[in-house]
């Protein structure tokens, strides 16, 4: 044994290996660090699941971090090991299989739980969520032998799951609960041309739908909606949203809410505990998307190191979806609201669709549809708060034509 | 005249006096219709094989597209002999009932002279009365009486060739470089050979002609006969002027002398009254006493002013001083506007004209033109001038009137009056070639006349000469030369006998006896030599200059002996003081409104209008204001504007631009309710007219200004060749817009002071396009999307209150529609040329509401990052500019593969092809 801080991290996702790479790039000798993740494998991409389904990428292509990996970081990983305590007293975590591990820091990276409607039929062979390597494995074997796959949420997840077991060769029949797809994410125009694209695609929808029972004996055979009628449905994937996996936390006596509360620096109510990704709560706020975990890995990692600088202050998240042949993005208050203006840019027979909302000469919100390239440049100048006025009848087509503008004011000021 | 090669025909272009020669070749389009190719007649002693911009447009013009095709009646087509009946009795039962002086002939420096000559003939030798006036009265009235004072009869001295060879070439009132560019560049060219060759141009305005000068004199309008007594004077007092000449060849130097002397003996006071720099006015004073090969080129400027033939007087006064009258590179020289107004004045066909350059003044001339005519009548006294003429219609005491091959509704000052009086007018006929111009719409009897490249005839440009202009063209629809249709309607009304012509050959050789007849040396104007040429011979005949007698075939220089025509045989100074003009600026009216042609437009772009390429250079009616007087009014560039005077009000876009002295106002002459909304200068100007020419003061009339304060501001470019679309506009709220002929499209600029409320409504009902069923809606936004519509694209910013839409059909731009609350539109020039592609490209589309060319740069390739948006060709162009050499380089760039980090394999293989 060394004379090295212990960092013990639990949860071996996203969140919490980026934190680790963030800390190795800045403090590479500064703890002995281990890691458990309930699930049998390395950390792959997450948000990759998506392609993975749809038979565009394999399970190794979206891999991030290898067990060759940790081995050549001196990090030791316990795989299919899930934590069942932390001794805050003794600084020590608990694994299901006995293990025992002192820390000094201690980091929780249990990411989200997949929402399950509590509706009869729940539990039967057949209903999923679309959360891990497990759950995309589940549906590809139900893709092999059924044919009546249902989507209960028209959500990111959701219709990237309809998507993919669509293209496995299923009909995939999309239940929303309300009007609009993406209502998060999208406006109404939008919404309908999403719909109107992955209707061109094959997939169909029950919108405005409230799922009442899933019916059958040994496997689900059918969905029956609050009015009584019912469809066929020999899958169902629950994809109507995510809860932050806080179980353990509680468990623990940290102070949590919807998620762990952290402060600015990630930190816990317990100093030694920090905490990434989409279990905690930041100032009031539970994130569902990738790009708040890079900020907080960041910033948490700076401050696992001692470093002490840099705070966290919440992160404004953009949205794509992973369907190929559907461009789209959305970002801030894409719907407007008082006080504010909308450039609004249409074409219906190249379902295209762009709509800028501005408010005191800013940009606060983008939605888009169709063609979304410039997508990360509205969501720049929103972040960055820029003043478009300049450019304002050039802003909706595109980065090309609107950033010279901006850029002859930003030089003249 | 084929010239045997090739189907290409010798004939004139039909603008401008310079009177170039065109050769014309027509050739079948394999979709039907006819191509015309125009290029300059290298023989052409004229213009030597030059051509201007609307010269060589002229291939655009001969489409049929607005042609008037057959005879109407009210609103009735009916077939020749119905219409010609119509119009004789018409004419007859007013003579009859009313009398000679009571119907009258408006007609143009269009028409060809054998046409002229049988409309004079008709009006003067058998209806019996004078009333028979021209265009031309508009534009060189005033030179024709100024040439009578002096020389005795209405004569160019010099010819083209004299503008070359001069060494001082002095232009008055007159832009040349646009409205008679082929004169202007022969003026240009020479002036290369001749490194001590000045030019001058004094003109109020620094016009492009000002601009290539090696002085420009900007006066202040209505200075001209102080500025050329100034000239006089300084002669005289720098012992300058040609004593012996003038005792030898003249009368009445000492009165013309005195008369300047008391108003401009001090050069500096003369200065100072026309308002510009005395040193530059001494410059062009001594140039003038230095240089005996001076030509001094006077058009309109000089022309159209109540003032007009004493500004004439006053600069052949100078000329006559110094001997340097139809000498090699020395004249006087009025260039005139229309292709045939000389012409018309060699027959006679205006109303204080009678026949063969004969006039009223010497009673022996009725009897002879009678007697030669063998005609039932002769007029004995001059008839209205077109001004009165019109004045006389409204007045109720002319009951019919014919218009000839012009638009007097938009043309003629206080043109509100005159759609007034052609409205009341108990019979209106219109002979024309176009079916709707301002003047048509009057019409009780519509007569469809030739156009260019199908008439046939001769014409006289402004250095005498005499060329043919010949058909190449079959006639359009049932359309017939003017001459014809003249002749048929006095045969119908009892005249056969005087116009018994097969041939418009045979109308030109009794021109041609008649210029003879009894002359032997008496009159200028003689062609004899011509008496008897067959119709091979007249087809046959070569440009000349008269006059033409058995001994002398051609004239290019006049007068250069010293020897005139009138009574005593000697020129005649004539004494002229400055007279202001006729209405002064006042607090009310205090800008003076000047107008004009522009470069690319002829008249009443009745043709230029069908021409893209003409009207693409000045593309709407503007009025051009110096800078201080726009700020003084709070006018904008590009903002729509009124002008108005005490006769009525136009409108146009401000230009405003230091070509213009502070205190003046210009704007072209040629647009009419055709083409925009109150686009017609004529209702502006004032219609006083010079005493002795009865020329119109274009020149000069108080106006006020001030901004339209237009709510909005919009284009429309369509495929569509919508001559309602215009007045759909207008009836749905607009209140300014102009139409533009463009290549495949037609262009709208309009404004309105109204807000438009459901803009996309109002735009698709401009194309006939209803609103879509909606397939989802915004509530908040107001709009909606619809499954089956039309393909319409738009963008708008509803709080700025900007729409742009584009109607695409099978992936062609049909139409595309521009609003905003200010003038700042995208400029239409490349929207203009989507409509020339036969299929958009994928960048097009939305470029199309941009409205400027797509930027190759904006062509970001197949999205690789979808969580940045980066696309292939971005990635390569930061991998060969930015030296990127692996996938975290790219992601330091151009953040490619940062987020979700899913393309960085993708990222690695671009890396790789490179």
């Amino acid at each position: 044994m060394t004379d090295k801080q212990k960092l013990v991290v639990i949860g071996n996702g996203m969140a919490g290996m980026r934190t680790v790479e963030e800390l190795l790039e800045v403090a590479p000798d500064m703890y002995d660090i281990t890691v458990f993740g309930a699930e049998p494998h390395g950390n792959y991409n997450r948000i990759m699941l998506s392609p993975v389904l749809a038979g565009e990428k394999t399970l190794d292509e979206i891999m991030l971090n290898t067990p060759e990996w940790y081995a050549a970081n001196n990090i030791t990983l316990h795989t299919g090991d899930p934590v069942v305590d932390v001794q805050r007293g003794r600084r020590v975590v608990v694994s299901e299989s006995g293990l025992e591990v002192p820390y000094d820091r201690l980091l929780i990276a249990t990411g989200s739980h997949p929402f399950i409607l509590p509706v009869p039929g729940k539990d039967l062979p057949g209903v999923v969520s679309f959360r891990d390597a497990h759950d995309v494995d589940t549906m590809l074997e139900a893709a092999e032998e059924h044919q009546h796959a249902v989507v209960i949420g028209g959500g990111l997840l959701g219709l990237e799951a309809a998507h993919g077991l669509q293209k496995r060769g299923m009909t995939v029949t999309v239940v929303h609960i309300f009007e609009n797809l993406m209502e998060r994410q999208l406006d109404e125009l939008s919404a309908h041309l999403l719909k109107q694209s992955l209707e061109e695609k094959g997939v169909e929808f029950e919108m405005g739908e409230q799922t009442h029972a899933l019916l059958g004996k040994k496997r689900v055979e059918a969905l029956q909606f609050a009015n009584g009628r019912k469809i066929p449905a020999s899958l169902v994937v629950m994809a109507a949203g995510v809860r932050p996996n806080i179980d353990l936390a509680q468990q623990i006596g940290l102070h949590c809410e919807r998620g762990i509360v952290v402060n600015d620096t990630m930190q816990t109510y317990d100093p030694k505990i920090y905490a990434v990704g989409e279990c905690v709560q930041h100032r009031g706020t539970c994130y569902g998307l990738v790009a708040p975990l890079w900020d907080q890995a960041k910033i948490c990692a700076n401050h696992l190191a001692s470093h002490g600088i840099g705070s966290y202050a919440g992160t404004v998240v953009s949205t794509t979806l992973k369907v190929s042949g559907i461009n789209l993005f959305s970002a801030g208050q894409f719907n407007g609201g008082e006080d504010t203006e909308s450039l609004v840019y249409r074409d219906p027979k190249k379902q295209i669709y762009k709509r800028l909302v501005i408010q005191d000469n800013k940009l606060i919100g983008a939605v888009m549809y169709g063609e979304a390239a410039d997508g990360a440049w509205y969501f720049e100048l929103i972040q960055n708060g820029t003043d478009i006025s300049a450019a304002r009848q050039k802003l909706i087509f595109g980065k090309a034509y609107a950033e010279p503008l901006l850029e002859k004011i930003a030089a003249a000021a | 005249m084929s010239d045997g090669q090739t189907n290409c025909v010798k004939t004139t272009c039909p603008y401008c006096g310079v009177g170039c020669g065109v050769k014309a070749d027509a050739g079948a389009k394999p979709s039907g219709g006819t191509t015309v190719e125009v290029s300059g007649d290298k023989e052409h002693g004229s213009n030597y094989g030059l051509l201007c911009s609307k010269g060589s447009a002229l291939g655009e013009t001969t489409d049929l597209e607005g042609r008037l095709l057959q005879p109407q009646v009210g609103d009735k087509t009916v077939d020749w002999d119905s219409a010609l009946d119509v119009a004789a009795k018409g004419f007859k039962r007013a003579l009859d009932k009313y009398g000679p002086d009571r119907v009258a002939f408006y007609v143009s420096g269009q028409l060809l002279t054998e046409d002229y000559y049988v409309a004079n003939k008709l009006m003067k030798g058998y209806i019996g009365g004078a009333n028979i006036d021209t265009n031309s009265r508009l534009c060189m009235s005033s030179a024709v009486a100024g040439h009578k004072r002096a020389f005795g009869n209405d004569i160019v001295t010099g010819c083209y060739e004299d503008l070359e060879e001069a060494d001082l070439v002095v232009l008055v009132g007159s832009n040349t470089a646009w409205c008679h560019p082929i004169v202007f560049q022969r003026i240009i060219r020479s002036r290369k050979d001749n490194p001590n060759k000045k030019i001058v141009t004094l003109d109020p305005r620094r016009t492009p002609t000002a601009e290539q000068s090696d002085l420009h004199i900007p006066l202040k309008p209505g200075t001209d006969v102080l500025l050329f007594n100034g000239l006089l004077a300084y002669l005289h007092q720098n012992d300058k002027l040609d004593a012996a000449y003038i005792s030898d060849f003249t009368e009445n130097f000492d009165s013309a002398l005195n008369a300047a002397l008391s108003e401009a003996s001090d050069l500096e006071a003369v200065a100072a009254e026309c308002d510009v720099s005395a040193d530059d006015l001494r410059q062009l004073y001594e140039w003038f006493a230095d240089n005996p090969k001076t030509v001094t080129v006077f058009s309109q400027g000089v022309n159209q002013s109540t003032q007009g033939t004493d500004k004439v007087n006053s600069i052949i006064n100078c000329h006559l001083g110094t001997g340097r009258v139809g000498k090699p590179g020395a004249s006087p020289f009025s260039i005139t506007g229309q292709p045939n107004a000389m012409g018309g004045r060699e027959v006679g066909g205006l109303a204080n004209m009678l026949a063969a350059h004969m006039g009223f003044d010497n009673p022996q001339h009725p009897k002879l033109v009678q007697e030669f005519w063998n005609s039932p009548k002769v007029a004995k006294q001059p008839g209205f001038k077109a001004v009165e003429m019109f004045d006389a219609i409204n007045d109720g005491y002319i009951k019919a009137v014919w218009v000839m091959a012009t638009n007097p509704a938009v043309s003629l000052p206080n043109a509100d009056l005159v759609n007034a009086a052609l409205e009341k007018c108990e019979f209106v006929v219109v002979s024309d070639c176009m079916a709707n111009t301002d003047t048509t719409r009057y019409a009780d009897v519509l007569l469809p006349a030739t156009g260019w490249g199908e008439k046939d005839g001769t014409v006289t440009n402004s250095e005498r000469r005499i060329s043919r202009q010949r058909s190449f063209l079959p006639k359009a629809g049932d359309a017939k030369p003017d001459w014809w249709i003249i002749c048929e309607v006095a045969k119908r009304m009892g005249y056969a006998s005087g116009f018994p012509y097969r041939h418009q050959a045979e109308i030109f050789n009794e021109h041609a006896a008649l210029s003879g007849y009894r002359n032997a040396g008496q009159r200028d104007f003689d062609i004899s030599d011509l008496v008897g040429i067959s119709v091979d011979e007249y087809d046959g005949l070569e440009p000349f200059q008269w006059p033409r007698v058995a001994e002398v075939k051609t004239t290019p220089r006049m007068l250069g002996d010293g020897r005139f025509y009138t009574p005593s045989g000697k020129a005649q100074f004539v004494a002229v003081n400055t007279e202001k003009p006729a209405h002064a600026v006042c607090d009310e009216y205090p800008l003076v409104l000047n107008s004009g042609r522009i470069r690319d437009h002829w008249h009443t772009m009745t043709r230029t209008g069908k021409s893209p390429k003409l009207s693409s250079h000045l593309p709407e009616p503007c009025i051009q204001i110096n800078p201080a007087a726009a700020a003084a009014r709070g006018i904008q560039e590009d903002e729509f504007v009124q002008i108005s005077s005490k006769w009525g009000t136009a409108a146009g876009r401000a230009r405003v631009t230091k070509v213009m002295r502070p205190s003046e106002v210009f704007m072209p002459i040629h647009w009419s309710e055709t083409y925009s909304a109150n686009g017609g200068v004529g209702s502006v100007v004032s219609p006083e007219v010079d005493p002795v020419s009865g020329e119109p003061e274009f020149k000069h009339t108080p106006v006020q200004l001030k901004g339209m304060g237009m709510g909005w501001y919009g284009f429309i470019l369509s495929r569509q060749p919508a001559t309602q679309y215009a007045k759909k506009i207008g009836e749905r709220g607009t209140d300014a817009w102009v139409k533009v002929k463009g290549s495949q499209f037609w262009r709208y600029e309009f404004a309105g002071s109204d807000a438009i409320e459901n803009v996309e409504q109002w735009a698709r009902a401009g194309f006939g396009l209803g609103m879509p069923e909606a397939a989802a809606s915004s509530d908040e936004l107001g709009i909606s999307i619809a499954l089956d519509d039309a393909d319409w694209i738009d963008y708008r910013d509803p709080s700025a209150g900007v729409y742009r839409a584009a109607w695409i059909v099978e992936d062609r731009i049909e139409a595309c529609v521009f609003i905003s609350p200010t003038p700042d539109l995208p400029a239409r020039s490349w929207l203009a040329s989507v409509f020339a592609k036969e299929e958009l490209g994928e960048q097009d589309r939305q470029a199309l509401l941009l409205g400027e060319a797509p930027d190759p740069s904006a062509d970001v390739g197949p999205i690789v990052c979808s969580c940045f948006g980066v696309g292939k060709n971005v990635i390569k162009r930061a991998i060969a500019e930015q030296g990127c050499k692996s996938a975290a380089d790219i992601g330091g760039c151009l953040k490619a593969g940062t987020n979700c980090g899913s393309c960085v394999p993708e990222l690695e293989a671009i890396l790789a092809e490179d």
